[in-house]
């Protein structure tokens, strides 16, 4: 009988073949980059509930299923598919299939002038300076074992570069799909955002799976916000439930920056999804916001930071939870405020509703204030519905449970309707509306 | 349209009312008047149907129909309206979706047609003069952020919308200036007709000046202590309301 093989070595070893064989032709620098964090990730290896920061989020299921990279191959996904998970959204879209970027089903015609969206490999041919600054910097492979996972096996993904000044009016979607064969297979998505100095953009991330395979889908983001820039992230997690979801956001923010961002937990039997945003210029806001709704044995990990790292900053965070059945969601927010960050105003809301008495939820504020001139709020609360609010509504002639689908509905409403521009926002809500009546 | 017969209700096993009996008839106007803790608020939402209340002992019929074994909703939908005294905060919900919610749900249970956004702007337009406000306050997230004197002036807004046969009103006057209380009782007033009935419950005579009661009660200790015209709110506010025994006391 053979050993069962650890699951480091397992990944190791994988590490090796695609490093022989198709990772091919890489310049040094992400060559250096691959190698620095495949070493990084057989240092520390899968983190465990021992460790603080994995407490509540058992990764064993994820460890423990032997996945492996997918064969090159083109997987069969219709263009009806792919309008499907779109809900009818148009314009400019990047679309991958288990790993893979699709040309024939994505659009990139029509952008202005100074707008560059494509694959990272394309991009690495012609735009390699500007990744060789940007990708892999601000994700730190120190932080999660994931991402470092993400970094040693980088390959392709998505690439949008608004130069500066130049305002994209159109939403860019960017969609990381799971084909019916995706059974087995990992697959790392990776995205870089780099919003130039004064520019304007609004991505739209969604990761959907078509079937009900069992995949994990190791996804990296990040965003880089120039001074002054402005843009809008909203991040769809729509994977099949039979599948692993583990994520890293990273937002990096210049000088008087805005920068919007709402990421939607709907799939996935197991989602973990690291979100930091570094205030790294005086006069930046920062809206960061989350909803998830799971139902039966769903498990969502939410762990955000927020880094003020220069004065005069604003961060407001909202993140609600709606819980049914078993489901479980666990909430860590993290807020950082540095010395000389004076002036900070930072607030941060995590509500949870459990809709059965087996759901549960935890939540955890992580407070670090290393400015005396600041301002910082945070709030959370777990419960059922709120009954003196389900009263109220029956004396208004609204029955039990239409009033219960109204109160459920309004705590995911607080969050989608923060969401930006109007069109994202109402398909955001069918999207709710939908998942609810599920 | 309204009977009470010795109502008895207690909440957490304390007895709240010890025994009120009052008849409300279509097109007249009660006040209840009575001090703190008299048991006023209670008896509204009592009458509501709040889960925290057991009734004990007692009746209470409406149009012939047994309230008390009416739910909530049904009561709501038979037409029984209740005026919080505290409304609550509804997140994510715009009182234009809420309001639309509750009249097709009345409308529904009335065997009427639902009404669709276009149909109901309309209605909610001509509701909102009656009020006096314009619509930015239809899409807020219902009485989320409102002050103590908007949360009440949204109550009528909601009473003008429903349109209630029976309309309670539980201490609508607090919390709010002369002019919105004129406000408000001009919408009140509106509603009055010979098929309506609505009761006042108020700790203070204020409001009774520009909504006109044909009775005065006043409750004390859980049960209605005495019983009189519109001068007896006057003979209160002139007296206060130590005078008043409870029924049964020796003086």
């Amino acid at each position: 009988m053979t050993p069962p093989v650890d699951p480091k070595e397992r990944y190791l070893a994988e590490f090796r073949r695609f490093a022989g064989n198709g990772a091919g032709a890489a310049p040094a620098w992400l060559e250096e980059l691959r190698q620095a964090a495949i070493e990084r990730f057989a240092a520390v290896g899968f983190p465990t509930t021992r460790l603080e920061e994995w407490r509540f989020t058992d990764v064993a299921p994820v460890t423990q299923t032997p996945f492996t990279l997918p064969a090159s191959r083109k997987p069969k996904v219709s263009a009806d598919g792919v309008e499907n998970i779109l809900g009818g959204a148009t314009g400019t879209r990047l679309v991958f299939v288990d790993g893979a970027f699709r040309p024939e089903l994505s659009i990139t015609k029509g952008l202005p002038s100074g707008v560059t969206v494509g694959s990272l490999s394309d991009a690495l041919r012609r735009d390699g300076d500007v990744l060789a600054g940007h990708l892999g910097k601000y994700a730190g492979i120190e932080r999660n074992p994931f991402t470092a996972l993400s970094t040693a096996f980088l390959r392709d993904g998505a690439f949008v570069h608004v130069g500066r000044g130049v305002s994209v009016e159109q939403p860019i979607h960017l969609v990381f799909l799971a084909s019916g064969a995706a059974g087995g297979h990992v697959v790392h998505p990776r995205t870089l955002v780099v919003v130039d100095r004064e520019a304007q953009a609004t991505v739209v991330e969604t990761y959907a799976g078509l079937g009900d395979a069992q995949y994990l889908s190791n996804a990296v983001t990040e965003f880089v916000l120039e001074e002054g820039a402005a843009a809008r992230h909203v991040r769809i997690q729509r994977e099949s439930t039979n599948a692993f979801h583990m994520a890293t956001s990273q937002s990096y923010q210049g000088k008087d920056s805005r920068f919007s961002s709402c990421s939607l937990a709907f799939g996935a039997g197991l989602s973990r999804h690291d979100l930091t945003s570094v205030l790294n210029g005086a006069g930046a806001e920062l809206l960061l916001n989350g909803l998830s709704v799971l139902a039966g044995g769903q498990h969502v990990d939410y762990h955000t930071t927020i880094d003020h790292a220069q004065p005069h900053c604003e961060s407001h965070e909202l993140f609600n939870g709606i819980l049914a059945d078993h489901a479980r969601g666990v909430f860590n927010g993290r807020i950082i405020v540095r010395p000389g960050a004076q002036q900070t105003d930072s607030k941060q809301t995590n509500n949870n509703v459990l809709l059965s008495e087996t759901a549960r939820a935890d939540s955890q504020p992580q407070l670090e204030i290393y400015a005396d001139d600041v301002k910082c709020t945070h709030g959370a609360t777990i419960g059922p519905l709120d009954p003196n609010a389900l009263f109220y509504l029956k004396t208004r002639g609204v029955g039990a449970e239409a009033a219960a689908q109204l109160l459920t509905y309004g705590f995911a409403a607080d969050v989608v309707s923060r969401i930006d521009p109007p069109d994202i926002r109402e398909r955001l809500d069918r999207l709710v509306r939908a998942r609810l009546a599920a | 349209m309204l009977e009470i017969r010795n109502l008895h209700a207690s909440a957490d096993g304390h007895e709240i009312l010890k025994g009120v009996d009052l008849v409300v008839h279509a097109g007249e106007v009660h006040a209840v008047m009575g001090p703190n803790g008299s048991g006023k608020s209670t008896l509204a939402q009592v009458l509501a149907g709040h889960p925290a209340y057991a009734v004990t002992q007692g009746s209470v019929r409406y149009e012939g129909r047994d309230l008390l074994a009416m739910d909530p909703e049904e009561r709501a939908q038979a037409g029984v309206f209740l005026a919080f005294q505290y409304p609550v905060a509804i997140r994510g919900v715009t009182n234009a979706y809420f309001l639309r919610a509750a009249l097709n749900a009345v409308r529904t249970a009335r065997g009427e047609a639902e009404l669709d956004p276009m149909d109901f702007i309309q209605v909610l337009e001509e509701k909102l003069q009656a009020i006096g406000w314009d619509d930015t306050f239809v899409n807020r997230p219902v009485n989320e952020g409102f002050s103590g004197g908007e949360k009440k002036r949204n109550e009528i807004l909601q009473m003008a919308v429903l349109e209630p046969r029976l309309a309670i009103l539980d201490e609508t006057d607090s919390g709010l200036d002369i002019d919105a209380l004129k406000t408000v009782a001009e919408a009140v007033n509106r509603l009055r007709s010979p098929a309506n009935a609505t009761v006042v419950v108020t700790h203070y005579q204020r409001l009774l000046n520009h909504i006109v009661p044909d009775f005065v009660h006043v409750l004390v200790d859980g049960r209605i202590a005495r019983s009189g015209g519109k001068g007896l709110a006057l003979e209160l506010e002139e007296k206060g309301y130590d005078w008043i025994k409870p029924e049964g006391a020796v003086a």
